[in-house]
């Protein structure tokens, strides 16, 4: 053997276990949850075998409907402000603002707490016996109304606050570095082209943002469908079951309904719909590095 | 020689595991205060008897987390020898072939008669005993603050009616009338006591037991759909979330004049330092008196190798000894699951208690809880609590509550 023949496969070998490890717990058992999805299983795997029954049972039953509705408001509305709101941030942190130093990591800080923690402290935020509402009243507005926690309808936006605030912080960071990464020089060529600073932004900056947008729309995109913690913490799926969402009704599902069989269903179809996000993502982010 | 000094000292060392019968390994899920003081008794118990307790404690309320944990551990071959466990997940084990046999200690204390038959449809599989019950809860019972009721002239109303007029008294005098915590299963378990009132024994045998599509689609369940909106109305709007122990501490505190929970609610008034009869009273949910809706904990038993057997049937033994039934519920709030233990050292509540209970099982009146897992299997359970939680708060009328209830029922059987 010689000694180039070792070089070229002590990557391989070093890699192998990892590789190994990855394929059979991440794709063996996504690969196995796709498989008891056609199967009858309820508390225990089973293998007989029912075919599509279990995805028919999945979207005739009203909850998952609830669930899909709720990840729609969310996801959409998670994103959007996440983006809106991280990118106004960056804006005004990359005026050379005195202090930057100090606002930068208070932005940041949410992001390093975990969502059972945010939604937790939101929770006692918003409800009216202890939070907001109360606080306010004592301050001598008896009138004041803030309730939407305890309301079946507006509990799905209470999640969206706290999923924002948390998240915002790290969308501002992305589009700060991206900000950053800007030369400096076309900046100057639009001004003494007269360019100003509201054009400045809409016509030359934010479009050059936009890999970032698509990293920060990834990212949040995917957050947003496997979200389950915070509902767990905020509203523990409530009032009644007004903010499902798909995570928490693959869990439930899965391992306190005995219907592994349906929850299965509701995973692979999760797993799809990040599937139609990320694929493409890659695919253009792999097809962009080959040409450069 | 040396290895018989040092085989020597290992079993020194080993002594306090293995000298008489061995190990017990109990998963379980009570971890809180009272709770964790009442298995101490059974501890004590084994220990004197010179088996060592293993303890496998999963925190989390309604065990859930605990049967994720069990079921990874049984499915890799390595079963604890008991686990506490609910209802119809005792029965899903026995079908999986999992569960020992314990009819040896079951016919030597003579289990048979003394433990209630509806309770034994939920600790044997197939004629055997596969499991010990620890206690029975019963969950149609009303707690109410005695010094509003003693303030507004009260008394335990005996019927629907009296009871709303109750709740009406309680409003106007500016308390809240009915603690809740907006949960589904606090909501169903107020629909198990709503349906026994409404429909009697047979009915909700009926509909909730057999799962009849008639009975669960029939006007007497609209009626109680129409209850469970006027009771709604008696909770004041902060309820959504509220855990049962802080609806109790409402109660205790004299902010609301009652609740409707199980008999655990009752630790939460004796740690408070409250007296049944003085400070607070305990009556069944009115029109439920005669009839029993329980659940029950119990410690089942897995196979286990032939080294584990005369520990684990000592610890059958020990769960079902009439001393140990009596000293554990005491502290509970729950009452023995045999029938022939001395109410000598319970409080009158509790005394009440096992006499319904008696006088139930001999009246063929003791019914599974649904909201408890003991009506319907986990599946079916899950399926209604999402009917009964969206109609109470208010996304259905009671109509549609009712047909979406057999729909429900129906795509979860």
């Amino acid at each position: 053997m010689s000694q180039k023949w070792w070089q070229q496969q002590l990557p391989k070998l070093v890699l192998s276990p990892s590789f190994a490890l990855v394929l059979f717990f991440v794709y063996g058992f996504i690969l196995y949850t796709g498989y008891l999805s056609f199967t009858d299983s309820r508390m225990f795997p089973s293998n007989e075998l029912v075919g599509f029954a279990n995805y028919e049972k999945l979207f005739a039953l009203r909850h998952w409907k609830i669930a899909i509705t709720n990840l729609g408001i969310f996801g959409g509305l998670y994103i959007g402000i996440c983006l809106v709101l991280g990118l106004m941030l960056a804006i005004f942190l990359d005026q050379k603002i005195r202090g930057e130093g100090v606002l930068r990591p208070i932005y940041l800080y949410p992001m390093a707490l975990s969502f059972i923690v945010t939604g937790t402290a939101w929770k006692w935020f918003l409800d009216p016996g202890i939070g907001v509402e109360q606080i306010v009243q004592s301050w001598g507005y008896t009138d004041f109304e803030f309730r939407w926690i305890k309301d079946r309808t507006m509990a799905i936006y209470c999640i969206v606050i706290a999923g924002v605030w948390q998240t915002s912080g790290f969308v501002m960071a992305m589009f700060l570095a991206g900000l950053r990464g800007i030369d400096g020089e076309i900046m100057k060529a639009a001004r003494v082209d007269g360019a100003s600073s509201v054009q400045l932004y809409r016509r030359i900056i934010i479009p050059m943002l936009r890999p970032i947008f698509l990293s920060a729309f990834v990212v949040l995109a995917h957050m947003a469908i496997k979200s389950y913690d915070l509902v767990i913490a905020l509203t523990n799926g409530g009032p009644g079951r007004a903010t499902e969402l798909p995570a928490t009704f693959m869990y439930s599902y899965t391992f306190t309904r005995n219907q592994m069989g349906v929850g299965a269903t509701s995973a692979m179809v999760m797993l799809m719909t990040i599937a139609a996000i990320i694929v493409p993502y890659l695919y253009s982010e792999l097809k962009g590095s080959k040409k450069s | 020689m040396k290895i018989r000094a040092l085989a020597l000292a290992l079993g020194v060392a080993a002594s306090g595991a293995v000298s008489a019968a061995g190990e017990v390994e109990v998963l379980h899920w009570w971890t809180s205060g009272g709770e964790a003081a009442a298995l101490n008794v059974l501890k004590d118990d084994l220990s004197s008897k010179g088996v060592s307790w293993a303890d496998m404690p999963v925190a989390g309320g309604g065990g859930e987390s605990a049967m994720t944990v069990l079921r990874a551990r049984v499915t890799s071959n390595n079963a604890p020898t008991a686990a506490q466990m609910l209802g119809y997940d005792i029965l899903d084990w026995g079908k999986q072939g999992a569960a020992a046999d314990l009819n040896a200690v079951a016919a030597k204390e003579g289990w048979d008669a003394v433990v209630p038959a509806a309770l034994q449809n939920f600790a044997k599989h197939d004629g055997k005993w596969i499991s010990a019950p620890v206690n029975v809860h019963s969950t149609n019972w009303v707690w109410a603050n005695k010094a509003i009721f003693d303030e507004l002239g009260l008394s335990a109303p005996i019927n629907f009616d009296e009871l709303v007029a109750t709740l009406e008294a309680i409003k106007k005098a500016g308390y809240t009338p009915l603690a809740h915590g907006g949960q589904a299963w606090q909501e169903a378990t107020i629909f198990d006591s709503v349906v026994l009132a409404t429909g009697g024994v047979g009915f909700y045998r009926k509909a909730l037991v057999d799962l009849d599509a008639d009975a669960l689609g029939s006007d007497t369940m609209k009626t109680v759909f129409d209850r469970m909106a006027i009771l709604r109305s008696y909770v004041d709007d902060n309820f959504s979330g509220r855990d049962w122990n802080l609806a109790s501490a409402m109660v205790i505190e004299k902010k609301a004049g009652m609740q409707i929970m199980g008999d655990w609610a009752k630790g939460e008034f004796l740690n408070a330092g409250q007296k049944p009869g003085d400070d607070f009273m305990c009556f069944r949910f009115p029109g439920t008196s005669g009839a029993v809706t329980f659940n029950s904990d119990q410690f089942m038993m897995f196979k286990v190798g032939s080294d584990r057997r005369d520990a684990q049937n000592q610890l059958a033994s020990s769960i079902m000894a009439p001393s140990f039934q009596s000293a554990f519920n005491v502290v509970k709030g729950s009452v023995p699951a045999r029938t022939d233990v001395s109410d000598a050292d319970f409080d009158a509540c509790g005394k009440k208690g096992m006499r319904d209970l008696a006088s139930a099982n001999a009246n063929n009146t003791l019914l599974g809880s649904l909201a408890h897992g003991h009506a319907a299997p986990a599946s079916v359970k899950n399926a209604m609590y999402d009917v009964i939680t969206a109609h109470f708060n208010g996304e259905y009328s009671s109509a549609d509550a009712v047909s979406e209830l057999v729909a429900a029922v129906d795509a979860a059987k």
